[in-house]
Formats: C-alpha cells, sequence, structure tokens
C-alpha cells in the first residue's frame, strides 16, 4: 500500500520573547506524518515537543512567533484533496478549517483540560455546533455515540454531568471524545496519560489505537515515556533543545539507536531485573537564550568528538527510514558504538521478544 | 436547596436577635441619654424615662422591644422627630438609601469587569496599566474625596447636576453621589478580575477549548467569563456592605434624605429606637445579601451546587 503524506513540517523555527529576551524553542524541525499512521515525539522537557504541535494547530502562546518554516495539511474532503499551509494561514482561518475540525488535540492533564463551570455535554456538542453546524439534537445524539464509543457508562445521564463528577480516567475518555467530536483527520495527544495511574493509561492507549484503526486517523503522540512509545508508534522522533536528532521506525529507535541522547534515553528506562543503580544523562538542556554552537547535546555527551563543538551535524541517513544527527556517523569519525551495558539490555529485549530484527 | 434556605433563614433570625441584644448592651453603657436638655430637672428627667419604659432592666427592655419589634412597630423616636414612629420615618429614607447603593453596586461592579477583563486580554499594553492605575486610586483614595472632587468639577463647575440633593430631582440628583461611591467597588472589582482573568487565560481548558476552534466571543464570554465571575462574587458581597457603611459619609456631603445620614445623627443623639432599628434594617440587608450571594455561587459553580443528586454523588 502506498503511504500517502498528510502533514509535512519543514525547518520550523519558532522563537518566543521573554522578559529575559529571546528564546529560540525551535531551531529547524522537520516532520512528516503519513495518514493512518503513528508518530511518537519524545524528548525531555522543554525539547519543544508541544510547541511544534501547538503551531500546527495555531495556539501558540501570543509572545510566540514563528519565524520560518513551512507546515503543509494534505487534507481530503470528501475525497477532493485540499492543501492548508497552516503558517500563511491567518489565525481565524485556522479557527475555521483546522483546529478542532481537521487537527484536533488531547491535552496532557485531564483533571484541568475541562471547564468546570460547563457541562460534560455542553463541551462535547459545541465544537459539533460550530463546525458542522449541528442542530441541538443532532449533535446531542452524535454526542451520546461518541461517549459510547469511548466506552463511558451511561452516556446519556453523563451529558448533564459536570467535570468535577468524573474520575480522571473518565475526564481524558470525555477529553478524546470531545477532540474526535468533529471527525479530525490528525489527532494530536500531548502526553495524554502522563497525568493518569498505569492501570487507566493501559486503557487509554488502548481506546486511542482501536479508534485509529476504525477511523483511520492520524496520530502524533508527544511523550517523554518511552514505554508508551513502543507500545503505539510506528515512527519515533527524538527531540533534542529545539531540534529533531534522531528518527526512525520504531524498531530502528528502539534496537539500533545510533545518536548518543537516544542512547541515554534509552538507558535511563527503568529495568526491574537489573540491580544496577538507573542511568540519568549527566547535565541539563542548554538554555536556549543563547545561541547554540555545534551540537547542542556535546556538553552531555560522553562520546562528543572535536567537531560537535564546531558545528551543528546534519542528519545523516543510514536507512530509508533512518535518520541521525551526530557527527558519530560521518565517515571521518571515530568508530563509537552504543553503552555496552544498553547493548546487552537491547540483545535481552530482542531474545525476549523473539523478534527477528536485521538491519 | 429549600431545606438549605431554611436553615439559612432560622440562622437569620437567630443571629439578628443576637445583635439587637448586643446593642441595647451597648446603648444602656453609652454615655449620656436621650434628654439632654439643660431645662429639665431630675424629676422630669426620671418622668420622661419612665413614660418610654427606659428605667426598666435591659433584658426587659429588649424583650418589649422584639415582641413589638415582630409586629412591625419599631418604636418612636425620642429627640430628633418627637413622639414620630420610626416606621414613618424611614419608610421615605430607606429607598432613597438603596436605591443610591445599588446604583454604586451596579455601576462599580460592571465597569470594574469591563476594565478588568479588557486589562487582561491586552496584558502588559496601556489598558493594563490603566486599569492598575484605576485600581491602585480607587482603593486608596477616600470616596469622600471624590465626592468633593466631582461635586466641584461636575456640580459646581459644569453645572451638570445639582450640588446636593434635591427631592424635585430624585434622578440627576444621585448621580454625583453614585459616581463618588462606585469607585471604590470599580476599582476593587477590575483588580480581582484582571487577576482572575489572567488566570483562567491562561488555564490548560482555555487551551483545549482553543484548540477546538471556537469563536474568539465564544471563547472569552462562554468559557472564561463564568469563572472569572466565582470569584467575583465573593468579594462582592463584603463590598456592598462597605457601600452602606460608605454611603453614610456620602449621604451627608451631598445631603441626600437617606437612612445613612439619619443614623448618624441618631447616634450623636442618644435616638436608642433609631439606631436599634437601622442597625437592624441594615443587619437584615447584610445577612439577605449574604444568602443571594451565596446562592448565587451555586447558580456559576456547579461544584457547590446544592442539588440532590451532586451531594450523593459527593
Amino acid at each position: 500500500m502506498k503511504r500517502e503524506l498528510i502533514l509535512r513540517i519543514r525547518d520550523l523555527y519558532i522563537s518566543f520573547r521573554t522578559a529575559a529576551g529571546t528564546v529560540n524553542s525551535i531551531r529547524g524541525v522537520n516532520l512528516d506524518l503519513y495518514r493512518g499512521e503513528t508518530i511518537a515525539i519524545v524528548g525531555e522537557s522543554g525539547s519543544g515537543k508541544s510547541v511544534t504541535m501547538k503551531a500546527t494547530m495555531g495556539i501558540l502562546s501570543s509572545n510566540g512567533k514563528v519565524n520560518d518554516g513551512v507546515i503543509e495539511f494534505y487534507s481530503k474532503d470528501n475525497e477532493n484533496a485540499v492543501t492548508y499551509r497552516i503558517l500563511e494561514m491567518s489565525k481565524r482561518e485556522i479557527r475555521r478549517e483546522i483546529s478542532g475540525k481537521r487537527i484536533a488535540m488531547v491535552f496532557q492533564d485531564p483533571m484541568t483540560s475541562l471547564n468546570p463551570t460547563m457541562s460534560i455535554g455542553t463541551q462535547l456538542m459545541e465544537g459539533m455546533r460550530h463546525h458542522d453546524k449541528l442542530s441541538r439534537a443532532e449533535a446531542w445524539k452524535k454526542a451520546v455515540s461518541l461517549l459510547k464509543m469511548v466506552e463511558i457508562p451511561e452516556p446519556e445521564k453523563r451529558m448533564r454531568s459536570y467535570p468535577h463528577q468524573l474520575s480522571g480516567g473518565m475526564r481524558q475518555r470525555v477529553n478524546i471524545a470531545i477532540a474526535l467530536s468533529c471527525d479530525p483527520e490528525i489527532l494530536i495527544c500531548d502526553e495524554p496519560t502522563t497525568a493518569l495511574d498505569v492501570t487507566i493509561q493501559a486503557k487509554i492507549l488502548e481506546l486511542i489505537q482501536n479508534i485509529q484503526k476504525e477511523r483511520n486517523l492520524s496520530v502524533i503522540y508527544i511523550t517523554h515515556d518511552l514505554g508508551v512509545v513502543s507500545k503505539i508508534a510506528d515512527y519515533v522522533s527524538v527531540m533534542y533543545a529545539g531540534k529533531i536528532v534522531e528518527q526512525g521506525t520504531v524498531n530502528e529507535i528502539f534496537y539500533d539507536p545510533r545518536h548518543p541522547y537516544t542512547w541515554g534515553l534509552l538507558s535511563s528506562i527503568p529495568d526491574v531485573t537489573s540491580d544496577q543503580k538507573l542511568f540519568t544523562i549527566p547535565g541539563s538542556p542548554p538554555n536556549l537564550l543563547h545561541p547554540v554552537k555545534g551540537d547542542a547535546f556535546a556538553p552531555r555527551n560522553i562520546y562528543a568528538i572535536g567537531m560537535d563543538y564546531l558545528e551543528e551535524p546534519p542528519m545523516f541517513k543510514i536507512t530509508k527510514t533512518h535518520y541521525a544527527a551526530t557527527w558519530l556517523l560521518d565517515k571521518r569519525a571515530p568508530k563509537v558504538h552504543m553503552p555496552t551495558s544498553l547493548r546487552a539490555r537491547i540483545d535481552k529485549m530482542l531474545r525476549e521478544e523473539g523478534t527477528a530484527y536485521d538491519e | 436547596m429549600s431545606r438549605y434556605i431554611l436553615k439559612r433563614l432560622i440562622l437569620a433570625v437567630l443571629t439578628l436577635l443576637v445583635i439587637v441584644f448586643v446593642l441595647f448592651l451597648m446603648l444602656q453603657y453609652m454615655p449620656g441619654s436621650p434628654f439632654n436638655d439643660e431645662k429639665l430637672n431630675a424629676e422630669q428627667v426620671a418622668a420622661l424615662k419612665s413614660k418610654y419604659g427606659l428605667d426598666q432592666p435591659v433584658y426587659i427592655r429588649f424583650f418589649k422591644y422584639v415582641s413589638h419589634m415582630v409586629r412591625g412597630d419599631f418604636g418612636l423616636s425620642y429627640n430628633i422627630q418627637k413622639n414620630v414612629p420610626i416606621s414613618s420615618m424611614i419608610r421615605g429614607r430607606l429607598p432613597v438609601s438603596i436605591r443610591l447603593g445599588a446604583q454604586a453596586v451596579l455601576l462599580g461592579t460592571l465597569l470594574g469587569l469591563v476594565l478588568g477583563v479588557m486589562a487582561a486580554l491586552w496584558h502588559n499594553t496601556f489598558v493594563d496599566t490603566l486599569c492598575t492605575i484605576v485600581s491602585v486610586v480607587g482603593v486608596s483614595v477616600p470616596s469622600f474625596v471624590f465626592a468633593f472632587f466631582l461635586l466641584y468639577n461636575l456640580g459646581f463647575k459644569a453645572g451638570l447636576f445639582p450640588i446636593l440633593y434635591k427631592v424635585t430631582l430624585p434622578v440627576s440628583s444621585t448621580v454625583l453621589p453614585t459616581l463618588a461611591l462606585s469607585m471604590f467597588p470599580l476599582a476593587q472589582i477590575a483588580r480581582f478580575s484582571r487577576t482572575e482573568m489572567l488566570e483562567v487565560l491562561g488555564s490548560d481548558y482555555m487551551l483545549f477549548a482553543e484548540s477546538k476552534g471556537l469563536t474568539s466571543f465564544r471563547l472569552h464570554a462562554v468559557h472564561a467569563l463564568r469563572n472569572v465571575l466565582i470569584p467575583i462574587i465573593t468579594v462582592l458581597a463584603p463590598l456592598i456592605v462597605s457601600l452602606m457603611t460608605g454611603s453614610m459619609v456620602i449621604e451627608k456631603i451631598f445631603s441626600v434624605p437617606g437612612v445613612g445620614s439619619l443614623l448618624v445623627t441618631a447616634i450623636q443623639s442618644n435616638d436608642y429606637n433609631v439606631v436599634v432599628s437601622l442597625t437592624f434594617i441594615y443587619c437584615v440587608m447584610y445577612i439577605g445579601i449574604m444568602l443571594v450571594v451565596d446562592m448565587l455561587y451555586g447558580v456559576i459553580d456547579p461544584r457547590i451546587r446544592l442539588t440532590k443528586e451532586n451531594s450523593h454523588e459527593g
């Protein structure tokens, strides 16, 4: 089956005006999303995951500014292909055509992302009434069926409930129902399970996956939970200091990581069978108030070579789908391998899963 | 809900009884007596006291007064308008005071809300600075200063409104006192609504609502405003009360024939029954406003709505 591109982000640069000065949060992000697939964007807090997605939805905070780049959204309106260049659209146009209608978002904290003074029904129906111009009766009917779809018991009764009457897991289900209310083509999930406890997490992830299959939805996950990534993603983009430093299929990232930062992330996953101290990446991300020279990760990178401090590495191609931005992949660079403990861990995972993974 | 209101009403009656009793005690120990005329000798004063029942112990007077009050009889005035029933003294004055207070609260709250919300929407701009200046000035400058300022500029120099209250011009006469009174609530509400709106605008649910692609109007008027109103109501009740006391001074300045100026005179001349009945009326208004405000909470904030369904689900 031919893959169909739905979202294309090229050379995105975003900065924020703050009291301390201009922060260059996004420094040249490239991203492709194909219809029906799931990509995960992983990285530390502040690496620019959410900002990239907010720019896509046109909901950057007012001190944020897109300085350069292209975000193209290849929508299909009843089989008519329409291309939206989101960065060239006005806020009003984005509101009318994109946000909530064709691209919808689920946020991190279900406890705070519903309006406490409005009933579930009102919050669920307002998108449909606004975008699809449904009558109250039609919207009510659709809202009830959406609540059924996200497996909320007694949907009719819940329509009249207020957010404080529902549990966290229930609220996140409601949020998902709201996001899906106008049948979007892309669903952005900004750490949708971080605030929930583990058993609920699994259920919510499963729910999103089922809905995705049913509706051929394209999903972008923003997360720093690599456990979640391995379960749900087709492709993974690893972000660091406003750039994507490695991207590939989920297998490529988990079993054949090439960027030292990805090595660090994978090594930091807690392992119950190991009695070693949990690995942490030393240092903290750079302050993007100041210009970054060379590779932003170099100061925290024990494998850094001289070149890393001088010039920013380009994306080196490893396979057709796997790219990484580190000078270690340059043919002139010394041969460096991933830490032995990580190697051992990956080998163990491969053995356990019995997945034959060949390069 | 009705059970809750009933409970509140019973509590209110008890509160009022306690207040009236404390008033009786305080008046008992206040220096001076209602009969201060130097021409009166001791015998005459004693005769007057026994005529009005003032020679009896305080608790008996209290019970007598309350039993009369229940029948709508607030007693007679001793010296302001000798032997005139207080109910007829108040009848003409109370509507004037209530009208003045209500106008000031309404004007101040509405303007304050608009100013505060605008300041938050245009955060760190000229509007925001203006809001801050207005609220600082409004809170820190006493209302009688505004009263004199308005009186001089709009009343005396421009001649737009009467300087003193004219019974023949009941509408335009209240303009200046209303403006002077509304400055304080305006400033308070502006400050609160600005802070609150900023917090609401930065909340997760506003971001989520924005991501739904709603119109800017719906986003602010429906999603934000309701959440802003909740804490505003909290400050509204004490504001209204402070307006009632503040209006005494303003009523004096503009010689408004209201109950505020009457109370001041009554205290100065030891006219016990006038003091007790006016204080009683203020308390009734205060308790009534508190009850209304508490019920308003429920209307606006579903989290504290007092319905059967909610109390079961916790």
